[in-house]
């Protein structure tokens, strides 16, 4: 029989507290944000591009019919669009990126010499404020300025600005435990465990993080330094195009920028998507290394949902920037990655829940 | 804690909170209004092509463009500053696994710190027409970023002494 030793060796310090609640709030955070991200890309995202595109070509045939006031319904409908896609990417890498802020200060916890209870208040304001500010920002679209008494910051974005607030509170608090820890003139509490990642499956999780976060960061500067401006010139030409040949009524033409500029609009979005996707799951994989330990299953189901995480984080950047040449099928690769990513963070999380429940049955908890 | 770690950790929640402030900062006194000024530019330049104005509508067009241009680069340098204070808090916690003496991962370190705090500030600089220096503080920045990790990906690959120890 497979032994536990990871987990067996961490059961003698308690996990609990502000430690266990940011572990299990980020992972539960982080698969929230990847079923949502998944949602979004199969349902909302393609479509949503498909509107864009219809208005954009009635906004030109407006133009030719030199329809001034049609063009803008048309760009009300599209800045509507925009907006959809916008808040639910943000909503999106928002959810994800406290989940990984979560985990990361659960880590920071045994150097963060606050009182128990403010760690605890500090870590349950921090959840607070990460459940609150995503939703916030899903719904601007659908709030808009309704009961507003401002005039361009409707009542969802000031939840979210609000969320934003207790979040930054809570980290700054962080950073006051981690200056005293470093001044030594508080000692740092012994409740908490040191996660580490000193296993052969953690660091084939941290191995494999830094790989994925080099290649995104060579991604990032190779985009930046062929792509970035060179896309926006590109914009600007064929938007230029585009109305000059509306305005002559010249509708084939009009048809064949159409499509140069979905082009261009398609390239941007995957070179980005592909450079966000590399780095946010190189940090991902790096965090899941040091929650191992703290993972209830066998060393083989371990290392098979590893394994899992590894294939869908390399895959999914790959489909994503394939989608450039290969369209559909690898949108439909990108999917699939995801999922299997989803499943190997919920089984680890449920690893986790275990752990937690064995260490508590073990009287563990104070 | 080593002093190469204390400086990653420190250095990246600070960084993570200096994004998140900008963040806030953003979304409450601009964001708002750099949407509505460059949404408005891109419709004028169609309905001044509508008018049959095409000097005005190419000028709005390129209006849309510097803004959006100003857009991406504000919201990168708050992604950024975030996102790389995740990364040095990451590795922080995992920098004894980098199979350095504490002096290289210490060089190492300050080098990644600053790649990751002048890296995004030289984008938001190019957002508010620094030009030619911002372009140079973005430039070196990342380079800084991806010679100090590839270093320490290197690092991580060798073969690891703790664990031999533990």
């Amino acid at each position: 029989m497979t032994q536990m030793t990871e987990s067996a060796n961490s059961l003698h310090v308690p996990f609990n507290g502000p430690q266990r609640l940011l572990v299990i709030g980020g992972l539960i955070l982080i698969v929230a944000g990847m079923i949502f991200g998944d949602i979004f890309a199969v349902f909302i995202l393609h479509p949503n591009n498909a509107h864009i595109g219809q208005e954009l070509f009635a906004a030109t045939q407006a133009v030719a019919a030199q329809d001034g006031a049609t063009v803008l319904t048309h760009f009300q409908n599209i800045g509507g669009f925009l907006e959809n896609r916008g808040t639910k990417v943000d909503a999106h890498s928002h959810i994800i990126n406290f989940g990984y802020l979560a985990l990361l200060l659960a880590l920071a916890q045994p150097y963060v010499a606050l009182g128990r209870r403010v760690k605890l208040r500090m870590a349950q304001l921090f959840l607070f404020g990460a459940v609150m500010l995503p939703p916030s920002v899903f719904t601007i679209h659908y709030m808009g300025l309704a009961f507003s008494p401002l005039e361009s910051i409707g009542w969802a974005s000031v939840f979210a600005d609000l969320g934003g607030l207790f979040i930054i509170i809570a980290c700054v608090a962080q950073l006051v435990g981690l200056y005293r820890y470093m001044r030594g003139s508080y000692p740092a509490d012994v409740q908490d465990v040191q996660l580490n990642c000193t296993g052969a499956i953690s660091r084939l999780l941290l191995v494999g993080g830094a790989i994925l976060l080099l290649s995104g960061f060579l991604f990032g500067a190779y985009y930046a330094a062929t792509s970035f401006e060179q896309l926006a010139v590109r914009e600007l030409e064929i938007l230029k195009a585009l109305v000059g040949e509306a305005a002559l009524n010249n509708m084939t033409e009009v048809t064949v920028q159409l499509g140069n500029y979905g082009a261009v609009m398609a390239e941007r979005g995957i070179k980005i998507a592909a450079h966000a996707h590399v780095n946010e799951l190189g940090i991902l994989l790096l965090l899941l290394a040091f929650v191992q330990p703290f993972i209830f299953l066998s060393q083989s189901w371990k290392r098979r949902w590893a394994i899992v995480m590894l294939i869908g984080a390399i895959g999914l950047p790959v489909a994503v920037f394939s989608e450039l040449k290969f369209g559909l099928l690898a949108g439909g690769v990108a999917d699939t990655c995801g999922l299997l990513m989803i499943i190997a963070v919920i089984a680890m999380m449920f690893g986790v829940l275990r752990h937690s429940g064995r260490i508590d049955a073990a009287g563990g908890e104070k | 804690m080593s002093p190469s770690r204390k400086l990653l950790v420190i250095a990246g929640l600070l960084l993570a909170v200096i994004g998140m402030i900008y963040g806030l900062w953003y979304a409450v006194f601009d964001e708002h209004q750099t949407l509505e000024s460059m949404g408005g530019a891109l419709a004028n330049g169609f309905v001044q092509a509508a008018d049959r104005s095409l000097p005005s509508a190419y000028a709005a067009l390129e209006q849309f463009s510097v803004i959006s241009a100003e857009y991406v680069r504000e919201v990168h340098a708050h992604s950024h500053w975030i996102t790389l204070g995740l990364v040095l808090l990451a590795l922080g916690m995992a920098f004894e696994r980098v199979n350095y003496s504490e002096s290289v991962r210490l060089a190492l370190a300050v080098v990644l710190v600053i790649g990751s705090a002048v890296f995004p500030l030289g984008v938001l600089l190019q957002a508010m027409s620094f030009g030619l220096l911002a372009k140079v503080m973005s430039v070196l920045g990342s380079m800084a970023i991806i010679i100090s990790f590839a270093a320490i990906t290197l690092g991580l690959l060798l073969p690891d002494k703790q664990a031999i120890k533990d």
